[in-house]
């Protein structure tokens, strides 16, 4: 007899999913303009959850308009007055955090132990966070009175969708700016439920709207003449098209881009421990992370050791329905992204990298992709130099830490890095030389609000979280 | 003093010298606390529910070593522990025994009438346990006298003395020589009492020598200090025993001891065996819980599952 975990999923019924949502423009939910919608699925079944209003030119207009007439008062309230509504948006997340944690993982796939752990405790801290700062702006180095820089539009991704949302709306609410944001195509319900949050709160009409849509939704608003300040967070090709569009103009522009993170693993690193790591910098989140450890660097003489040992822990990951409290690794979020991550695997064999994977079982229906390790990469095949966004590591070597910076910098992005090692000088040592945005010690993917994040190069510019997350919002 | 040979495997000429085994114990990877902890906190949230439940409940009651260990125990009292660990339900005779009971070596004989004819081991805590301050004829004198009264399974504890002044080969020389002292006959569990070894990179350390050594078992601590078996410092000795067996084909026993008093914890501890060890730790001869109170724990959420209803202590014996 062996230990079978039985099933232990955390129950559907904590979550009322409407059959159709509209847009939420000026406080109401609304039609788009022209009556299109979309429909939102779940990635683990294929199982159809809303349709979706979606937004067009007309309706960015509006919502535009609609956070322009917002800004004068919020703006004008004192911060002591708009630090209540975000710590009373803070607490709403938290009361509700069983719901929104159950129709995160409905909407995106992920394991349900991940949005209760991570997601949600970090987009409530998010928000108290940024609450603190809301009437202590002049003391953040940003000069006596900062000022708020107006509409801002925000598109967000799908891989983190309500946290990404926290980590655009809090800094910038807090700062006394209005915004009108577009969540992903795939993931926009989490959005739609934290604007009944935010009529919960009792926020000003206007001061938050939601446009779900398509690229095109989010082309227009970034490109929309009365918008002051664009945040994007994305793919790299998306970030470079919107960084086009502004130019130009007097929009304020802050890019989160892709990466291609180093986790680099020195020969005298707590082994254990750094195979934690290393499975939780790839596959959190099924890899759909633009801070995965995609790429490990582990020292040529202590390359076998690791791989062994990574391979026997990653055979332990349990794979299946993410509303299962004991699954590590959920679906990938969409059929499209599923494509893309298989093709760019199929790719690493057919270069001549060594594909191993976990062996477990794929569900039927759904989107899946098992754990998979690359072996015998070198810094010429594309599974070292492209992001996956998947669960998918590379396993390049090195021999001294000169070789192993080199290695780690050499690549088009520069968002995070991890240094695996017991010698506490050639962590700042190491961590100097590293251009990345993030780079952690002996871990891996932990975040905190008071830390800013970002990235070098084609990872992006400009920081959020964190002190430095509010320069992106105040006209310095 | 008289060196006794080691079993021999790929690591035996690890202890040649003090030199050479303090090349190998330091040699170790390190240990990261937070990580550890970490990987031991998320195991913890696995969620055991019905059928997986009753598994690991009766697996964790056939796991106990049903232990008392104090200076007020009499043959009464060692009397009662036997019958609770041969039949520890009576209302449900389906429950498991427990593995063993655990006494000091004085009280052996009446243990071992107590749970004769059962498959319930004796157990008895040796070497001048629990501080093991003493010298090494005495505490084999008392590994003697407890093999000789019929102890099945002896619990020694290291000299953490010389452990921390770095004398690792006092320390692996005296458990070769109770390893000799027990004979063929009884299995030998080493206590580290890791409260006092402190950091985990010292657990990891004594865990490489006890398992060089000879031990059958290695043994988190006594129960008789601030802090006993946690899930890290559990989870930082399977990973050794796995890797020990990894690289010598010898399969060595982990029991914490010490603190773990709820049936949740128990099964906490058994998912960590099962995603660190792996499931050919998880039997009885392989794994054990040092403890007392939590069998009744056990029992009372073992009928809780099989009648639906928590009916209090009062339904379980009291010993």
């Amino acid at each position: 007899m062996t230990f079978e975990y039985a099933p232990a999923p955390e129950s559907r019924s904590v979550v009322d999913i409407a059959p159709s949502y509209g847009l939420f423009v000026d406080g109401e939910f609304t039609e788009a303009a022209d009556g299109r919608v979309f429909k939102t699925v779940s990635p683990s079944t294929e199982e159809v959850l809303s349709e979706m209003a979606r937004a067009g030119e007309a309706d960015v207009d509006r919502a535009v308009a609609a956070a322009r007439r917002a800004f004068e008062g919020w703006s004008a309230l004192p911060g002591s007055e708009r630090a209540k509504y975000l710590f009373r948006i803070a607490r709403i997340v938290q009361e509700r955090s069983r719901e929104l944690a159950v129709l995160e993982t409905l909407d995106n796939g992920k394991p349900i132990k991940e949005t209760r752990d991570a997601d949600l405790p970090l987009v409530a801290a998010h928000f108290f966070y940024y609450a603190g700062w809301a009437d202590k702006l002049e003391h953040a180095g940003y000069g006596p009175a900062p000022k708020p820089l107006g509409v801002a539009a925000q598109v967000i991704p799908w891989n983190f969708p309500l946290l990404m949302l926290a980590w655009k709306i809090a800094p910038a609410l807090a700062t006394g700016n209005t915004v009108v944001l577009k969540p992903a195509e795939t993931t926009p319900l989490s959005a739609l439920f934290f604007a009944d949050i935010c009529r919960q709160a009792g926020l000003p009409k206007g001061v938050v709207n939601i446009l779900p849509g398509y690229g095109d939704t989010g082309a227009a608003l970034v490109a929309h003449p009365d918008v002051n300040k664009v945040a994007f967070t994305g793919s790299t090709a998306v970030g470079k098209a919107i960084a086009r569009t502004v130019a130009g103009t007097r929009k304020k522009l802050t890019l989160e881009l892709g990466g291609k993170g180093a986790n680099i693993v020195f020969d005298d690193a707590p082994v254990d421990q750094a195979v934690e790591g290393i499975v939780n910098g790839i596959f959190f989140n099924q890899g759909q992370v633009c801070c995965a450890g995609s790429r490990l660097l582990v020292q040529e003489s202590v390359h076998d050791e690791v791989l062994d040992a990574l391979k026997r822990r990653i055979s332990t990951l349990r794979l299946g329905d993410p509303l299962d409290k004991n699954t590590d690794i959920g679906a990938i979020n969409s059929a499209e992204q599923l494509a893309r991550i298989s093709s760019l695997a199929d790719q690493g064999e057919a270069e001549g990298a060594e594909r191993w994977t976990a062996p477990c079982e794929i569900p039927s229906a759904g989107y899946w992709f098992a754990p998979t390790v690359f072996s015998g990469v070198t810094q010429a095949h594309t599974v070292a130099r492209d992001e996956i966004f998947g669960p998918v590591l590379s396993v390049l070597t090195f021999r001294t830490p000169d070789e192993a910076v080199a290695k780690a910098n050499n690549t088009a992005y520069g968002l995070s890095a991890g240094i695996w090692t017991d010698k506490g000088s050639r962590i700042l040592a190491v961590a100097n030389k590293l251009r990345a945005g993030v780079v952690w010690s002996n871990t891996f993917n932990k975040f905190d609000p008071t830390s800013p994040f970002g990235g070098y190069k084609e990872s992006g510019y400009g920081r959020e979280g964190g002190r430095h997350g509010l320069e992106a919002y105040l006209d310095v | 003093m008289s060196t006794t040979p080691s079993p021999t495997h790929a690591l035996t000429d690890v202890a040649a010298s003090d030199a050479s085994l303090r090349r190998f114990l330091h040699g170790l990877p390190g240990v990261d606390p937070v990580g550890l902890e970490a990987r031991a906190a998320a195991l913890g949230t696995r969620s055991i529910k019905t059928t997986a439940k009753a598994y690991a409940l009766d697996l964790a009651i056939s796991m106990v070593d049903l232990t008392t260990l104090e200076g007020a125990d009499t043959p009464g009292k060692v009397r009662a522990l036997g019958a609770k660990a041969v039949l520890p339900d009576p209302t449900d005779r389906t429950a498991p025994s427990t593995a063993a009971v655990c006494v000091y070596p004085d009280l052996v004989e009446v243990a071992k009438a107590a749970v004769a004819g059962s498959s319930v081991k004796v157990a008895s805590v040796a070497t001048a346990f629990p501080a093991g301050r003493a010298p090494l004829e005495v505490k084999l004198a008392d590994v003697r006298a407890a093999v000789a009264a019929g102890a099945d399974e002896v619990d020694m504890v290291i000299d953490r003395g010389a452990f921390l002044a770095g004398h690792y080969l006092k320390v692996y020389e005296e458990i070769t020589a109770v390893k000799e002292a027990c004979g063929g006959a009884a299995r030998l569990k080493v206590i580290f009492e890791t409260g006092e070894l402190s950091t985990y990179d010292n657990i990891r350390r004594a865990s490489w020598l006890a398992m060089l050594a000879g031990a059958d078992f290695i043994k988190t601590s006594t129960g008789k200090v601030a802090v006993n078996a946690t899930p890290a410092n559990t989870l930082l000795m399977l990973q050794a025993v796995r890797e020990f067996r990894d690289r010598t084909g010898v399969q060595i026993g982990v029991k914490p001891a010490g603190g773990i008093r709820t049936a949740k914890d128990a099964v906490k501890f058994l998912v960590i065996v099962n995603e660190t060890a792996g499931p050919d730790w998880l039997d009885n001869h392989w794994f054990r819980f040092g403890a007392s109170s939590l069998l009744n724990d056990l029992l009372m959420q073992r009928q809780k599952l099989a009648t639906g209803r928590y009916s209090g202590p009062d339904y379980v014996t009291v010993d």
